[in-house]
């Protein structure tokens, strides 16, 4: 029932604008580019940007992707989130990620920790407790495709909580990218990562 | 030199073809259907050595290219000379575009010709030595790196004449020019300064480098014949005495480069991907004075008051190229 | 085709539908994605009897476009920012002989202090080169401009530039439909040089014209621009005819007749505006949007018509000329002299400070606007700046105890 309900809200938002904090090096532009690779093959209007700094391994990076169902004619950051995902929970003390992040928001975390062991309780007090999802997205890419690359699975996990775009999108998109075996196991992360979540919000929709 | 060396009887010199050989024997420029790609007219000084040394090459260029070529010309003398709209003195296909990047020109002309399956169509890039040793040496080096099938000629007669005889980076030490006056305690230009361009180029390990000079013109119609029928980066550096910016007289030119050449102080040579493949040698070299003192820019070496270091200086340059290049006979 | 694409792989992907045959490139940011993806294109062999060259700087690449088309090939380069300003002798080089390259400018600021993201100093500092200037609005027409630009150029012997926002636009995905090489092909013709050098019929290109004939040769160059009008307007119909959508033209308006306030903009912000537009109009608001696409030769006439019933004109300048205000609004002025409308300079977005709607909002809301207003201007930084400044002259590097002053916003960066 909750899961509905949310999934109607989301829809009425005419525009569903995703921003994603990572590092260089991690996939955080290439997750917004998937993200909405994955929305036009499902027959959606997306667009993503990078925030656009120098070059460097390691330094903060943000990446912002749009989904509607009109055409997209804004070019500006998105400042109030529908959804935030974290690829590095790093970052979180040490950049504003949190920003604009309206009350319905969605956080994604990249994490195996809870978010008391992250020290993010207050988190709880602005966005409904379904909304705020971690996932071990790392150790999901660790495990499939052998490097320390979460982009994949968080978009698995973003397709799970948020409904804006399908998981067979979300496959079709890493597979298009990543011809060949690194698509498939990239593939893989984010179908674990997205059962994962799927499995949770069937719990938490069942304590509500 | 692999050139037959023809001398001519009437005048002593080697410069004109000997109409007693085959016609394959003679020089280019003794054809009278020679392209005459940079015909009469212009406006060059007297005893120009650059127009000399163009019309030399690109009607040697002509012949090997069988007619087929496009010269990419930097801004400078010659540049200015022949073209005042709306004449031209050009009788090929020519082009000016700035004073930089004469090379890149070339390099677009050749990908053109390349992209249009032409590979028939030569090209050629010159300029003079502000062109070439300072302001165009990017571009040179661009396109000797990607071996770009240019040949590249240097006209270079040491300074700025064009816009009144300053220093570049080819003017050699002690001369005086206007932006390196014969004042002060070490009157013309600096020791210790300049580049070898020849040198450069053959350390981006190109098919072909030489130089020449308009005192060896069946040498040096040899080299760029020789040139045009290599594909790749070629650069041919020919020294042209300038009689308005060195003080000589405009009947000395030839004998002004001469004695460059025999003094060791500008050494002929060949090289090939790199190594010095052939030198014209010096039986008994002259010394620099002999030289220096047939142009006013050395004047002040020769004066009552003069640092007789200067000129063992410029000697000890003659020296060191005899040396370097094998040029003792 | 219709795909989901980084608007620099679009243009990339469409310059090589207009089969080029000489494309020269010097990296520099933004600009870079475009010419990667053109050097891939050529080296996997998907474009024929085309060369690549990869060159030693902007300077040279602009050159070797030149010897390119002088010898009668369809040339191609791109650059940014710095690399416009390294290569600004060749650029006057190339309209002076009339040569049809078509140069893609990814738009970013130009330093000191150093900046790798957006605005448009860069594009505005060639604006009187004697190039035709094209600013794309959407990542669509960043691609398709480039078949228009090829055929403006051709058809003018006019180099064209192409001027697609860095970063907002370059690095953007989006949804682009690549046109059919069948289409391209339609519409694009080889390319029929006027005049090139040819060996069989030698010419001498690029003599040295005295004041005798100089002013003439000047004069001819301008009148040439002026016409130029006509044919992008008529080739911007034509592209519709072939491809089906709206592409180029001289302006575009959104709302703009009848408007009280008529913003004027260039380039990919006008999307924001249109979006700020459409709230203001919900709420009752006269509000319209000019946007030009043809900054150079500037279409007089065609902003005049659309702006004479406004009752004031806001133009949004993504660059700034110091001490003057903003070029574009100095044409805007121009347009419309003699009319009393109030022309409002609005220096915004300079090295890629993001244009947001929340400020768009703010100055729209505004009675009234100064003559020259900076949008998101920190004024505390600068008058904290101001107030050291006159207390001890300053020594310091002015841009930096700048932006030291200033609050860091959190995801501008």
């Amino acid at each position: 029932m909750a899961r509905e309900v949310l999934a109607l809200e989301s829809r009425r938002l005419e525009m569903f604008e995703v921003r994603i904090h990572g590092r260089g090096g991690q996939g955080v532009v290439t997750a917004a580019e998937m993200l909405s690779v994955a929305a036009f093959l499902q027959g959606r209007y997306s667009q993503a940007f990078p925030t656009f700094g120098s070059e460097r391994m390691g330094a903060p990076v943000t990446a912002f992707c749009r989904i509607s169902d009109k055409p997209i004619r804004s070019r500006e950051p998105v400042a109030e989130p529908s959804a935030l995902i974290i690829q590095d929970s790093t970052l979180l003390h040490h950049v504003p990620v949190f920003a604009g992040l309206p009350a319905h928001g969605y956080v994604l975390i990249n994490t195996a920790k809870s978010l008391s062991e992250l020290g993010l309780e207050d988190l709880l007090t602005k966005v409904p407790p379904e909304r705020c999802r971690t996932v071990p997205a790392t150790q999901l890419a660790l495990e499939r495709v052998g490097r320390p690359l979460p982009n994949a699975a968080l978009l698995g996990a973003f397709a799970a909580i948020t409904r804006e775009v399908a998981i067979e999108f979300v496959d079709r998109a890493i597979k298009e990218r990543f011809p060949g075996r690194t698509g498939e196991s990239n593939a893989a992360a984010a179908l674990a990562a997205y059962e994962i979540l799927l499995q949770k919000e069937s719990t938490h929709a069942q304590a509500s | 030199m692999p050139a037959q060396f023809v001398k001519f009887y009437q005048t002593g010199t080697f410069t004109a073809g000997n109409r007693l050989l085959t016609i394959e024997d003679r020089s280019v420029q003794s054809n009278p259907t020679r392209s005459n790609a940079l015909t009469s007219g212009h406006r060059a000084c007297r005893g120009c050595g650059e127009a000399l040394g163009a019309r030399y090459a690109l009607d040697a260029a002509m012949k090997a290219a069988g007619g087929k070529l496009i010269v990419s010309n930097a801004t400078g003398c010659l540049e200015v000379f022949s073209t005042p709209f709306p004449e031209t003195s050009w009788r090929i296909a020519w082009m000016h575009s700035l004073f930089g990047n004469s090379a890149a020109i070339a390099t677009g002309i050749a990908a053109a010709y390349k992209a249009k399956g032409r590979p028939d169509i030569r090209v050629v890039a010159q300029g003079g030595d502000g062109g070439t040793t300072d302001i165009g040496l990017g571009c040179l080096s661009g396109m000797f790196e990607r071996n770009d099938d240019v040949l590249y000629i240097c006209y270079d007669n040491e300074a700025y004449m064009n816009t009144g005889v300053q220093r570049s980076s080819a003017t050699p030490p002690a001369a005086r020019t206007a932006t390196t006056p014969a004042i002060g305690e070490h009157p013309g230009h600096e020791f210790g300064h300049g580049k070898s361009v020849p040198l450069i180029a053959m350390a981006h390990r190109i098919p072909y480098v030489a130089t020449a000079s308009v005192a060896e013109l069946r040498d040096l119609e040899f080299k760029v014949e020789k040139a045009i029928a290599i594909h790749g980066a070629r650069y041919i550096h020919i020294h042209v005495p300038c009689p308005l910016g060195w003080g000589s007289e405009p009947a000395d030119t030839i004998r002004v480069a001469r004695l460059a050449v025999e003094t060791g102080l500008f050494p002929l040579f060949e090289a090939e991907f790199g190594t010095v493949t052939e030198r014209m040698r010096i039986r008994r070299a002259t010394p620099v004075a002999e030289y220096l003192k047939l142009q006013r820019r050395f004047a002040h070496l020769f004066a009552a008051n003069a640092d007789p270091g200067s000129i063992a200086a410029i000697q000890k340059i003659a020296d060191r190229n005899i040396q370097d290049f094998g040029l003792s006979a | 085709m219709l795909k989901q694409v980084e608007t620099s792989r679009a243009v990339a992907e469409t310059v090589a539908l207009c089969r080029p045959e000489v494309v020269c490139a010097y990296p520099i940011t933004p600009q870079t994605h475009i010419v990667e993806g053109l050097a891939e294109i050529v080296k996997a062999g998907k474009l024929k009897n085309c060369e690549f060259i990869n060159v030693e700087s902007e300077f040279a690449a602009l050159s070797v476009a030149v010897g390119a088309s002088a010898a009668g090939a369809r040339a191609y380069t791109a650059t940014a920012s710095q690399g416009l300003l390294f290569m600004a002798e060749v650029v006057y080089n190339a309209s002076g002989l009339g040569l049809p390259i078509v140069m893609t400018i990814g738009n970013r600021a130009i330093g000191a202090p150093i900046n790798i993201w957006n605005d448009h100093s860069d594009s505005m500092s060639m604006r009187d080169s004697g190039w035709i200037q094209l600013h794309a609005e959407t990542a669509q027409e960043a691609a398709d401009l480039h078949i228009l630009a090829f055929r403006i150029a051709e058809q003018t012997s006019s180099p064209v530039m192409v001027c697609v926002d860095g970063f907002v636009l370059t690095h953007s995905y989006e949804p682009v439909d690549i046109p059919t090489q069948t289409d391209v092909d339609a519409f694009l013709p080889p390319f029929e040089p006027q005049q090139m050098l040819d060996p069989s019929e030698p010419i001498t290109i690029g003599a040295m014209v005295g004041p005798e004939a100089f002013m003439e040769v000047r004069y001819l160059q301008h009148d040439k621009l002026i016409r130029a009008l006509e044919v992008i307007a008529d080739l911007s119909g034509s592209f519709e005819e072939q491809f089906g959508r709206e592409c180029g033209s001289l302006v575009r308006q959104y709302h703009a007749s009848g408007a009280e306030t008529v913003i004027v903009t260039l380039g990919s912000v006008s999307g924001t505006v249109k979006d700020v537009i459409d709230e203001l109009r919900d709420k009752g608001a006269s509000i319209g949007l000019l946007n030009i696409c043809c900054y150079r030769p500037f279409p007089f006439s065609a902003v005049q018509r659309v702006l004479s019933s406004a009752r004031r004109v806001l133009v949004l300048e993504k660059s700034l000329a110091p001490a003057i205000g903003g070029p574009v609004s100095s044409d805007v002025r121009l347009a419309l002299a003699g009319a009393r409308t109030p022309i409002s300079t609005v220096v915004a977005g300079l090295g890629g400070r993001p244009i947001t709607k929340a400020s768009l909002r703010d100055l729209l809301a505004r009675e009234e606007v100064e003559e020259l207003t900076f949008l998101d201007l920190d004024r505390q930084a600068i008058e904290a700046h101001l107030k050291r400044q006159n207390h001890r002259p300053c020594t310091s590097f002015v841009s930096a105890a700048v932006r030291e002053e200033m609050n860091p916003c959190p995801h501008s960066l």
